[in-house]
């Protein structure tokens, strides 16, 4: 009978439905904070602790002899804005993780003993992509600046080391918490890594030089300039950092050089459409499938672009904004002959006993270019560093390859971003570290020496 | 200790129910009662296990004896009823009834855990509700002028839901029920038999063009009162009805397609003339925007389906408390978790397996005014439950109806049991349809045989 046959199959579509909904939304809802269940887990089980890959406590949660709980950050300030704090709204992989953390896959006997003893159950734990040793290196190399470092795996996605300054220390952010909120000057709270949007400065030509070889793919190694310092469009004129000639210059040298001009000359020629079409291709204006707070890179060009706003958008300024992050994916896809991979933090979850919960597997984001095209970005990254603008990374064990960037963010033309990121080896990169220090100088200055003191200890040297 | 027993009984109450449910199935496999008898009998097993599993886990997790007595009262109720159907009414129906005793006894269990109070009071207007349903199948059986009442059913009908939607209290933005000596009633949910009723006699004689006018006529003032007291699913289920009685009365596909067209019409123009429409509708697309307010129920209810998993947080470990209403509204959102989406999902194939039955006794009756009832209060049951499962899982927008027998409501419950035992009703007299035709055959044939034997003697003689 057809009524039957109707309502049964309504009521199988809900039920499937249902299940799927409840199954698949799980971890979402746990983490509203409107759900109260949450509390309930909280109240049932030890939070649980965050460690590093090579197995040190990063956060973990102490109780005193009256069961008063602390959270405790055994390395303070160190991954401040990484591993985040678990109260005031809760931040980093605290708040992404929070759901691992609060639940708890310990063996029933285990749970019955803990009953027994008067004591909660034990949380799972998470561990981590991130190196202590690397993680120091490139905290200590920031120094007193403020700036972000990135270091990851281009293979694979994984997040070696996180840096953002100025920083606090989370052991004492409830007593600090109020200060932090008021000073809106410095943002400390801020992840800057992910959530700072900077101009690129001259790290963005690399977009710029995809762009102009998907455009002339068989012809852009025929490309020659001649830089007398300045280019001048109608009314609209830019110039060379600190006021550099580089006479004449390939597609290659413009590219190692960092020559605005040049730069400025390829990016009007460019069918903007298509160029709109790309910055799509990598990601800009558009969210992230990441885990982790961020804010969306700014860029956006179509057939309707002045070409004032285009010559300034090709060398990286203008109004384009973008998260040290991204310049790290769009580099580790480079690394990665064209194919992103997601990046990530949390390498897997486990039980007291270390018996593993959830294991989390490299995943391809999206093939951000072309094999030939990455190929091609990698040459001219390897020129950088043997004869531009990042020498100082030149004459070591390893081949390093980057882009240098030395971003103006004021009027005031002496002050800028230094901006570096690169990968090394550069045959085979296994390690993508992108570095930017706030008003330091020039990229080549700054920013080169820091990521070599990185890849240094990367690479055990 | 009782962390092993609450852990070990998860995963059997699921079993048992699933096993259960299964059952409810297997039924189908044979056409006649009499070869059902095993399957009962297990089913009768399976539901004292269920039953007896989660109040055990209740009385260890809340440590008090009061569980036990209330849990031996609800067992000898339950035990009782199935026996004492069976030896008044031998030709009675017992899935209908062991699925009845299996949703209430599921209801009980989840309202003795958020609040023993309301459990209580449901257990005593259960029990009276169960005296009174006992009656039912005979009077259905015995009472021919039921058939004629046309009229009356309408009367009543009208008069019942009008008199709420003046005097009625309001409770929580539609005026839907009224105090007599302390006793609230919720006439909406009488009156859903009444309608049912009506529609049979108006509709089982004649179903030409007039007829299906004058029935639509009446149903939509029952239809408007309902929506001018803002009870808008009792206004959805007696729409519902209402199509699919007469599409089946008439067997006319056009008026399947008129009363959905009609009503998608309706909905658009609900939509547009009432707030607390739009707001239901909005806190369906997407609650989470307005989390605070018109979506909190709806969330609430999410987080609790959510929070379970496959086999449930136990009973007493999760936080069902945190929905509003969830003993009336959320009962399935409440078991879901405590009990697992597993065993929700069984509850919600018993009532699918009651319904199919409903239809089944349908089809089989011979007689047009029993058959349209039948099919009337199947659809009435089965678009309840889908509305209030639904509603509590984001699949529709939200109603606010309850889920039949195992909801808190004494209304509800009251209803929902007559209704199970009128279906009892008409399938003993479905029996008896089957015996008579059987005996007229067996008279047919007899009269046969005598004719050839007279000839046959007539031959000899000559």
């Amino acid at each position: 009978m057809a009524v039957t046959y109707l309502f049964v199959a309504l009521f199988l579509g809900m039920m499937g439905y249902t299940c799927h909904y409840a199954v698949t939304h799980r971890q979402e809802m746990i983490n509203n904070s409107y759900n109260g269940r949450q509390e309930l887990l909280i109240s049932q089980n030890t939070r649980g602790t965050i460690y590093a890959a090579g197995g040190q406590a990063l956060a973990q949660t102490q109780t005193d002899a009256d069961g008063k709980e602390t959270r405790n950050y055994p390395y303070e300030n160190l991954f401040a804005h990484v591993v985040g704090y678990a109260s005031n709204g809760k931040f980093g992989i605290e708040s992404s993780s929070n759901y691992y953390l609060i639940n708890s896959n310990a063996k029933l006997a285990d749970k019955v003993a803990s009953d027994v003893a008067g004591a909660k159950y034990p949380g799972d734990s998470v561990v981590t992509t991130l190196d202590v040793g690397i993680q120091e290196v490139a905290y200590q190399s920031l120094g007193i600046y403020k700036g972000a470092i990135i270091v990851s795996e281009p293979s694979t996605g994984k997040i070696i080391a996180m840096v953002s300054k100025p920083d606090f220390n989370p052991n004492e952010i409830d007593a600090i918490w109020d200060d932090l909120i008021k000073d809106k000057e410095s943002s400390v709270l801020l992840n800057r890594v992910t959530q700072g949007l900077y101009p690129p400065g001259s790290t963005f030509k690399i977009v710029t030089a995809l762009e102009y070889i998907r455009e002339n793919p068989e012809t852009y190694n025929q490309y020659t300039y001649q830089c007398n310092g300045k280019f001048s469009l109608g009314e609209d004129s830019i110039n060379c950092y600190h006021g550099s000639v580089h006479g004449y210059e390939d597609f290659s040298k413009s590219f190692a050089k960092s020559c605005n001009s040049s730069f400025a000359n390829i990016g009007v020629s460019l069918d903007r459409a298509k160029f709109g079409a790309t910055l799509n291709d990598l990601l800009f204006n558009q969210e992230l499938q990441v885990s982790f707070a961020y804010n969306q890179s700014k860029l956006a060009i179509d057939g309707s672009t002045s070409d004032s706003d285009v010559i300034q958008a090709s060398i990286g300024q203008g109004t384009t904004q973008i998260t040290p992050l991204h310049v790290n994916m769009i580099t580790s896809a480079i690394a990665n002959k064209g194919v992103l991979m997601k990046p990530y933090l949390v390498d897997y979850v486990k039980n007291n006993e270390n018996a593993i919960v959830k294991q989390f597997h490299p995943d391809t984001y999206k093939k951000l270019m072309s094999e030939e095209e990455a190929a091609a970005l990698n040459g001219l990254m390897q020129e950088v560093v043997t004869s531009g603008t990042g020498t100082k990374l030149s004459g070591l064990s390893y081949t390093a390859a980057g882009k240098t960037g030395s971003a103006e963010y004021n009027s005031d033309k002496s002050q800028s971003h230094a901006w570096f990121t690169g990968f090394a080896p550069a045959e085979n990169p296994e390690v993508c570290v992108t570095v930017i220090i706030e008003g330091a100088g020039s990229g080549g200055d700054f920013a080169v020496p820091i990521a070599k003191r990185i890849f240094n200890e990367y690479f055990g040297l | 200790m009782e962390l092993y027993i609450t852990e070990l009984s998860k995963y059997l109450i699921t079993l048992f129910i699933a096993l259960y449910t299964l059952e409810c199935f297997l039924v189908f496999r044979y056409r006649e009662e009499e070869h059902r008898g095993g399957i009962y009998i297990r089913q009768n097993l399976l539901m004292f296990l269920v039953h007896f599993s989660c109040f055990l886990v209740i009385c260890f997790e809340t440590g008090k004896l009061e569980y036990l007595l209330f849990y031996v009262l609800q067992q000898i109720l339950l035990f009782a009823t199935v026996v004492l159907f069976r030896m008044i009414y031998p030709n009675g129906n017992r899935l209908v009834i062991n699925n009845m005793c299996m949703l209430l006894s599921v209801g009980f269990v989840i309202l003795s855990r958020l609040s023993y109070e309301k459990a209580i009071k449901q257990f005593f207007i259960v029990t009276v509700s169960i005296i009174i349903g006992m009656l039912i199948p005979y009077f259905i059986h015995k009472l021919k002028f039921l058939k004629s009442l046309t009229w009356v059913y309408a009367a009543v009908g009208i008069i019942a839901l009008g008199i709420v939607l003046i005097l009625g209290s309001v409770t929580y933005g539609s005026k839907i029920s009224y105090s007599v000596a302390g006793i609230t009633f919720q006439p909406s949910e009488f009156v859903k038999i009444i309608f049912v009723f009506f529609l049979a006699s108006a509709l089982y004689e004649s179903h030409d063009f007039l007829h299906v006018v004058i029935t639509a006529v009446v149903a939509g003032v029952h239809v408007l009162v309902l929506v001018a007291s803002r009870d808008l699913g009792s206004a959805l289920i007696f729409f519902i009805v209402y199509v699919m009685m007469v599409f089946i009365a008439t067997g006319n596909w056009i008026y399947l397609f008129l009363g959905g067209a009609g009503g998608c019409g309706a909905a658009v123009l609900a939509y547009q003339f009432f707030t607390h429409v739009q707001v239901r509708v909005q806190a369906w697309r997407d609650p989470f925007s307005c989390i605070d307010d018109a979506g909190y129920q709806i969330t609430q209810s999410l987080f609790a389906i959510s929070s379970g998993g496959w086999f449930g947080m136990g009973l007493f470990r999760g936080t069902p408390g945190s929905i509003p209403f969830v003993e009336a509204d959320f009962v399935f959102s409440a078991v879901a978790e405590e009990l697992g989406i597993a065993f929700s999902m069984c509850v919600i194939l018993i009532c699918v397996s009651c319904f199919i039955m409903f239809m089944d006794i349908s089809i089989r009756l011979q007689d047009g005014f029993y058959r349209l009832i039948a099919f009337g209060l199947g659809v009435t049951y089965i678009f309840q439950v889908f509305l209030t499962v639904g509603g509590g899982t984001k699949f529709i927008p939200m109603t606010g109806v309850t889920l039949p027998l195992v909801s808190y409501g004494g209304s509800s419950v009251l209803t929902t049991l007559v209704m199970f035992f009128i279906i009892e009703g008409l399938y003993i007299i479905k029996q008896e349809e089957g015996a008579r035709r059987v005996r007229k055959k067996k008279r047919i044939r007899r009269t046969e045989q005598e004719a050839v034997r007279e000839r046959k003697q007539a031959k000899e003689t000559q």
